[in-house]
């Protein structure tokens, strides 16, 4: 193998049953300055069917060139027939970088993509980047729960992967005037490739905010105590005009829905302000809202670690405090 | 039917604390503990091996002290326990992780292979799908329900906004999420059983015929150019007021940022 024959930075554009996932756009955002920075053209790879409009998005958002396998058999994912599409396609053009969204497809498809293209892959990345030395990507991912960084790097194996977190780069302006070339590749896959067969496809209502688009995040923890006392939250959240959250135990308890969980496990977030309640800071906590422009914590326990991120830390009651900031935010709108 | 678990012993995250003047980590003393995740996995074997009389088979890579992990799960119910120990592991990421794995798992027979999603460690979630595609078999993640059906598996799988049911041949490589079951506890019986009769076997690299070139630190594609603790922001405003007056001040905070 000789790395100088591996060129260009690819995004793959998850699709999700024809719906061009947000992650895809997030993607060019970020791979956009990489490919700059290496000189290097960027190209979206989609698989999917009827993928018209969704193509006409990835070239809006940036894309240098849109590859397109599309198929009936890739319009529902398929770990068999999506990681053969893509790896035979990466085998032929041989790309320098591939990036894929750390959602729950892409940390399916990830995995068997790199161990089949015997090369190394990054999970969880929160900041990428070019040594300047040789050129090659810097992948920096939070390990033990985000309080230790890690900076990794393949070297010696091209592609060089890295599945990274909804939420975590930004997309950039969409420009609809933008154009790029658009190839349609043809799909060598059969029905017999495919050893899984999907019988039936539910999706739970989705009533629930995602979290991840939030401003405004109103959490809460352990010391929150019960569910009921999540309504407070909820007020308070509702006159900000912002969503509720919760950490790992407040999820564990069964007090808040595991799509609102914040952290490690759950979900990247960075909203203008997160208020957090009877959080302790737990490193995993930490590192899916440590980002967040403005922390305010409130927590009985000076001492706790959440109140050393915070920009605020108010040591006291939530149930007593919240209440009063409902009732000052309201007098507030009335005038 | 036979069923391998791969499973990694881990520290203890909930339980790793941060030094608050130096800003890092605290390991010491910190416990070690059969991965969450490995052990709903483990779980889903052994309720196999009650209704179907499947045959339980527990793989590990690790140093020797891992052996305690797989203790623990021959007190649980397997049947077999492998620890995969050997220096030149050492420095494995997941790919070389995977690697031998395999190798020996090889020297097994399975129809299903269980592992965790992912390991509170390191949370890659890549090992599973990793030794799928080494082994050339099909593979299901973030699995919450499995049934035996003719010649194969039902499996419900989770997605982030609902579920998708599948269906599928044995051999096959699940991984399991924390919906799929509630773990068991070590039974008295089983832990006698194990003192009396199992041992944890630990097999080397040569015992597993890997290809040392593709283990360890050499045989990873990924290599750790750099790692930084994160520094604490430390500046907070520490506020200790009365409820009135600490709701008034964070009011007024907001509003001097403009968030309301």
């Amino acid at each position: 193998m000789s790395i100088a024959d591996y060129k260009g930075v690819w995004v793959f554009a998850e699709q999700r049953d024809g719906v061009l996932q947000k992650i895809a756009l997030e993607l060019l955002g970020e791979g956009s300055r990489i490919a700059t920075k290496l000189g290097m053209e960027l190209t979206a790879v989609l698989l999917g069917d009827k993928t018209d409009d969704m193509v006409k998005e990835l070239v809006a958002y940036g894309a240098d060139k849109v590859i397109v396998a599309e198929s009936p058999l890739l319009n529902h994912f398929s770990t068999d027939g999506y990681a053969k599409v893509i790896t035979e396609l990466a085998n032929e053009r041989k790309p320098s970088i591939i990036f894929v969204g750390a959602s729950y497809l892409g940390r399916d498809l990830g995995p068997r993509l790199s161990a089949r293209l015997t090369t190394g892959l990054v999970a969880d990345c929160t900041s990428l980047d070019i040594d300047p030395e040789n050129s090659n990507l810097m992948m920096t991912r939070p390990a033990f729960g985000g309080n230790l960084m890690a900076t990794i790097v393949c070297g010696d194996h091209r592609p060089q992967m890295a599945t990274v977190r909804p939420g975590v780069f930004e997309k950039l302006d969409r420009d609809a005037s933008r154009t790029c070339p658009v190839e349609k590749i043809t799909v060598n896959l059969t029905e017999a490739d495919i050893r899984t067969n999907t019988t039936e496809v539910i999706k739970v209502a989705q009533v629930l905010a995602d979290i991840a688009d939030a401003n405004i995040i109103v959490s809460g923890g352990r010391g929150v105590g019960a569910k009921e006392n999540f309504a407070v939250l909820e007020t308070l959240a509702e006159v900000l005009g912002g969503v509720i959250g919760g950490s790992r135990a407040a999820v564990e308890n069964g007090w808040v829905d595991k799509s609102l969980q914040v952290g490690q496990t759950g979900k990247t977030v960075r909203p203008n302000v997160y208020i957090a309640c009877g959080i302790s800071g737990q490193i995993q906590h930490l590192a899916g809202m440590s980002e967040s422009d403005y922390i305010i914590a409130i927590n009985k326990d000076a001492s706790a670690p959440i109140m050393k991120v915070a920009n605020l830390a108010i040591a006291g009651d939530y149930s007593k405090i919240i209440p009063e900031m409902v009732a000052k935010i309201n007098e507030l709108k009335a005038k | 039917m036979n069923i391998v678990v791969c499973l990694k012993q881990v520290p203890d995250t909930n339980e790793v604390k941060i030094d608050a003047k130096t800003g890092t980590l605290i390991r010491e003393g910190v416990p070690s503990i059969i991965n969450p995740d490995d052990k709903n996995a483990l779980e889903e074997a052994l309720r196999l091996k009650d209704t179907d009389g499947a045959h339980v088979t527990v793989v590990s890579m690790g140093p020797p002290q891992a052996e305690k992990a797989l203790r623990e799960s021959l007190a649980m119910g397997a049947d077999e326990a492998i620890l995969v120990s050997d220096r030149a592991f050492a420095g494995a990421d997941t790919l070389a992780t995977s690697n031998a794995l395999v190798a020996a798992i090889k020297k097994l027979d399975y129809d299903v292979i269980f592992a965790g999603r992912q390991a509170i460690d390191g949370d890659t979630a890549q090992v599973g799908p990793e030794i799928a595609e080494l082994l050339g078999i099909p593979q299901i993640t973030y699995v919450e329900k499995v049934d035996i059906i003719a010649g194969g598996l039902k499996v419900q799988k989770a997605w982030e906004d609902g579920y998708e049911t599948i269906e599928v041949k044995t051999p096959v490589l699940l991984t399991a999420i924390k919906e799929l079951n509630e773990p068991r506890y070590m039974n008295i019986k089983n832990i006698f059983e194990m003192y009396a009769n199992k041992e944890v076997k630990v097999w080397s690299a040569d015992d597993i015929g890997a290809n040392k070139e593709l283990l360890g630190l050499k045989g990873s594609p990924t290599k750790v150019k750099k790692s930084m603790t994160k520094e604490a922001k430390g500046q907070a405003e520490l506020v200790e007021l009365p409820p009135k007056e600490a709701a008034q001040f964070v009011v007024s905070k907001l509003k001097e940022n403009h968030f309301i």
